[in-house]
């Protein structure tokens, strides 16, 4: 087989897609008016899958704060945390991390995929057991397969399912590493942590909580699931990342374990990726100071969830089980996800759409991600094109 | 418990007959993938049901090496019948 032979079904695909005139896997955004409002193919479009829950990518003191740092650092490290790339403004958003969430030690990678992939590859070797959601980011998944260590799935949010399988593991289970995620990107539904935790603690296990998606979204001052559910104390490691409510892109880990330091020397991917440019760490920390005060952005968010999924479930489509900033609308086949993607594209409004084996079940997903940068007028447009493409979309091919 | 391969290969042709699409014929030699149309994570989730069936952990890791339905019918009669 020739080297480039395995990409023949990929090329099908794609081809299929672009010949409806527009490939919803890379839209080509122009020109950014807006956290929620972009021109796509020269038409002026409503950003609902951008992941920008608070909607601070124009937020005026991030700007002002990556801009000074651009001038007074430059462009770019040059270097990874472990050579020349660990500016102050880096230790800096480390300490501030780490206060915000009341742990000891926190540490910042460049994205949140080399965040999960570093964390787990250098907590977990060939000699350990790592029991992870079915429903499991793929970062997850590759930062275990990196490590090298056995892994093992449980039913998607099922605490009786993960207690089976840690208990068949015996002596094993003691030093396992359980990996949930706070709200999962697929379905938008949130991990039952506190059943979780328990059954953590049955066994003595350590648990990871990513909080990619529920950080700035959940909890009081924004810290995710783990404060909503009163167990900030109770995870071991808390992954997150910056490319969503905190509008940047990074990642970060934090941890009470006084061991979490060792990653800086023991983690391939943390070791060998430069670190993030200045202005990227600067307007993350003002980010990071707007979503623990951000009581009010996160009202918004919460109004627009609530009315757009009642609206989505009125109108007779199938949901994911919760309200939830991510909506996810499940669809039987891909022809149908990609009329909705397309006839909502044609209504001017960008969403997401995720064909299998990325999502749950085998079904495809047109996906919104909700901002609370959203105005209500937006989010009327958003129902209403979905109302209108209600039939379309659940017609047989 | 220990289980014979071939109990272990009827229960593996059963559950897969149930996943592949209507007139897809199943062999031992049938390529999961390419032949039967599983992708990856059904192949995933029929893992977490063997599991159940047969009592046992079998590491996804296990899994990089399976092509075939025989290939996966091999790999759990070995951690079937090494399992204590």
């Amino acid at each position: 087989m020739s080297l480039f032979a395995k990409f023949q079904p990929l090329a099908q695909d794609r081809e299929a897609l672009l010949s409806q005139g527009v490939d919803p896997f890379g839209a080509p955004i122009e020109e950014i008016y807006s956290p929620t409002e972009a021109r796509i193919n020269g038409k002026k479009t409503i950003l609902a899958g951008t992941n920008n829950y608070l909607g601070l990518t124009f937020d005026k003191k991030c700007l002002d704060a990556a801009h000074a740092a651009i001038d007074e650092q430059g462009t770019g490290t040059t270097g990874s945390r472990m050579a020349n790339g660990s500016f102050s403004g880096h230790r800096a958003l480390e300490k501030e991390i780490a206060t915000f969430y009341t742990c000891e030690k926190a540490i910042v990678f460049t994205t949140g995929y080399q965040a999960n992939l570093a964390v787990i590859s250098g907590l977990a070797n060939n000699e350990d057991v790592i029991l992870i959601d079915a429903d499991s980011h793929a970062s997850i998944y590759d930062g275990c397969q990196l490590s090298g260590a056995d892994i093992v799935r449980f039913r998607h949010n099922n605490p009786d399912d993960l207690h089976k399988r840690l208990e068949r593991l015996g002596e094993r289970a003691a030093n396992a590493l359980i990996i949930i995620e706070g709200i999962y990107s697929m379905l938008g539904d949130r991990a039952r942590i506190r059943e979780i935790i328990e059954v953590k603690k049955s066994f003595g296990a350590f648990l990871l909580v990513d909080e990619a998606h529920s950080l700035g979204v959940l909890g009081e001052k924004g810290r995710g699931l783990v404060e909503e559910a009163g167990v900030i104390g109770e995870a071991d490691f808390i992954v997150g990342t910056f490319s969503k409510s905190l509008a940047s892109t990074g990642g970060y880990c934090v941890s009470n374990h006084p061991q979490l330091d060792f990653i800086r020397y023991a983690s391939r991917p943390y070791v060998f990726t430069a670190s993030s440019p200045p202005s990227v760490i600067a307007s993350t920390r003002e980010a990071l100071r707007r979503i623990e005060k951000g009581g009010d952005l996160r009202a918004t968010l919460w109004k627009h969830t609530n009315r757009l999924y009642k609206h989505l479930q009125d109108s007779g489509y199938e949901l994911g089980p919760e309200p939830c900033p991510v909506i996810a609308a499940l669809l039987h086949t891909r022809e149908q996800a990609l009329r909705l993607w397309r006839g909502l594209y044609e209504h001017g409004i960008y969403v997401n759409l995720i064909f299998p084996p990325a999502t749950p079940g085998g079904k495809s997903l047109v996906r919104i991600s909700v901002s609370a940068a959203h105005t209500a007028e937006q989010i009327e447009k958003i129902c209403h094109a979905f109302t209108t493409l209600a039939e379309t979309a659940s017609a047989s091919d | 418990m220990p289980s014979s391969y071939e109990e272990i290969s009827t229960k593996i042709t059963s559950e897969l007959s149930g996943l592949v699409p209507p007139g897809v014929r199943l062999s031992d030699d049938s390529e999961l993938a390419t032949e039967l149309g599983l992708d990856s994570f059904k192949v995933l989730d029929l893992l977490l049901d063997i599991e159940d069936e047969f009592d046992i952990t079998m590491p996804v890791n296990l899994l990089a090496d399976v092509h075939t339905v025989k290939d996966l019918v091999d790999k759990i009669h070995e951690v079937v019948n090494s399992s204590p």
